[in-house]
């Protein structure tokens, strides 16, 4: 019974601490899960090479590979401003220009954000290659307002 | 009760059959691919669907706990169980097919990203009501503490629902809003059927595990009973 008791405390403890540090830790922190082009602009010089998530929409014919490197560069705008962005590494299948992205990294002093992580952020809507050729658009929601919150 | 589960658990069970056979040969063969995303949209027709159902799931965990702590019937207590478990088990299928979804599409198994956390925070509070169960010895208790935690975790169902919408998330905001309907027919056809298909299982699983809990508690009874009459 003793045995038991210890047991039930400790197993208690874990899940608790778990849901504790989900809700208040990881769930706290991430209520901001990115910043945008314009929050990034206006950072002060004391927040360069500090880690964070940017997001935004890839800026049309800004894609553009670095000849001999493993090096992208692009540039992200919420439609206010835009911040360009130098990536090392392979980009994800489903990053390209016109759509969303997350990518992690730092704002550096030349006002350049440097990141090592791009995540691709598809949209809401489902439709097959036909009808999107044939110019259909679904209703969604706009996606510079994704990057705000309610 | 028991025997009403008994007698109609059957038509969910050949129902479930049915609509999930024709969802999986819609979703998977005969539908087309994503626009964007291409044949990896398929996943999003197990994922959706067991996500959407697993919080079904826990509606009635939850309602079946506040009817437990106003009129203390056992055998709803027996319905909370089974609830609870399938809720669980759909939870965690939710959790693995959208880490199977995100590799491909955002490149990432995971992120800690609102939707994210405040879904695997079901599965946490899911553990700890099991955690409470398993190790409460008083029967009555347990079942009166597993209730209090199943009503006060409902409050992360409008969270999960509503983050991709209130917060900055990498997940998708809702497909289905006010802002209308952001599917085509073609896929809207294998989500709904898949959808009724996974409703009707849900509730086929509840069916059969209330009876299976029903009759565990009667037999640790009748074991009690048994037991009590050797000492004498």
């Amino acid at each position: 019974m003793q045995q038991r008791n210890i047991w039930m405390a400790l197993s208690v403890a874990v899940i608790a601490g778990s849901l504790g540090y989900l809700a208040v830790g990881k769930f706290g922190e991430n209520l901001v899960y990115f910043v945008t082009p314009s929050e990034v602009a206006a950072l002060s010089p004391d927040q360069y090479g500090k880690k964070m998530r940017l997001a935004g929409l890839v800026v049309k014919e800004s894609l553009h590979v670095v000849s001999n490197s493993t090096k992208v560069t692009f540039a992200l705008t919420d439609g206010a401003k835009t911040i360009p962005v130098v990536f090392e590494g392979i980009p994800p299948d489903l990053f390209k220009e016109g759509q969303g992205a997350v990518v992690e990294g730092r704002l550096e002093a030349d006002q350049t954000f440097y990141s090592t992580m791009i995540m691709a952020k598809h949209s809401e809507d489902y439709m097959p290659i036909e009808m999107k050729r044939a110019g259909l658009e679904l209703p969604k929601k706009d996606f510079f307002k994704t990057l705000q919150m309610e | 009760m028991i025997s009403f589960l008994r007698r109609y658990q059957g038509w969910f069970a050949v129902g479930a059959y049915l609509f999930l056979a024709a969802g999986l040969y819609t979703g998977l063969v005969s539908s087309p691919a994503d626009y964007y995303q291409g044949e990896v949209v398929r996943i999003m027709y197990v994922h959706v669907p067991f996500a959407y159902n697993a919080m079904l799931a826990y509606t009635i965990f939850f309602g079946g706990s506040v009817w437990y702590l106003w009129k203390k019937d056992p055998v709803i207590d027996n319905v909370c169980q089974a609830s609870a478990a399938v809720c669980l088990f759909f939870t965690a299928i939710a959790l693995v097919t959208g880490s199977l979804w995100a590799k491909p599409t955002w490149n990432t198994w995971w992120t800690w990203d609102p939707r994210l956390v405040s879904f695997a925070m079901l599965l946490l509070i899911l553990s700890g009501y099991f955690t409470l169960r398993a190790f409460l010895e008083d029967d009555e208790k347990a079942a009166v503490y597993g209730a209090v935690l199943g009503v006060i975790g409902f409050v992360d169902l409008p969270i999960i629902h509503f983050s991709v919408e209130w917060w900055r998330t990498l997940h998708q905001p809702l497909s289905f809003s006010t802002r209308g309907v952001s599917m085509a027919p073609g896929m809207l056809i294998p989500l709904i059927l898949m959808s009724v298909g996974t409703s009707l299982l849900l509730t086929y699983v509840i069916m059969s595990r209330t009876q299976v809990v029903y009759l565990r508690h009667l037999l640790e009874a009748k074991q009690g009973r048994l037991l009590g009459a050797t000492k004498l």
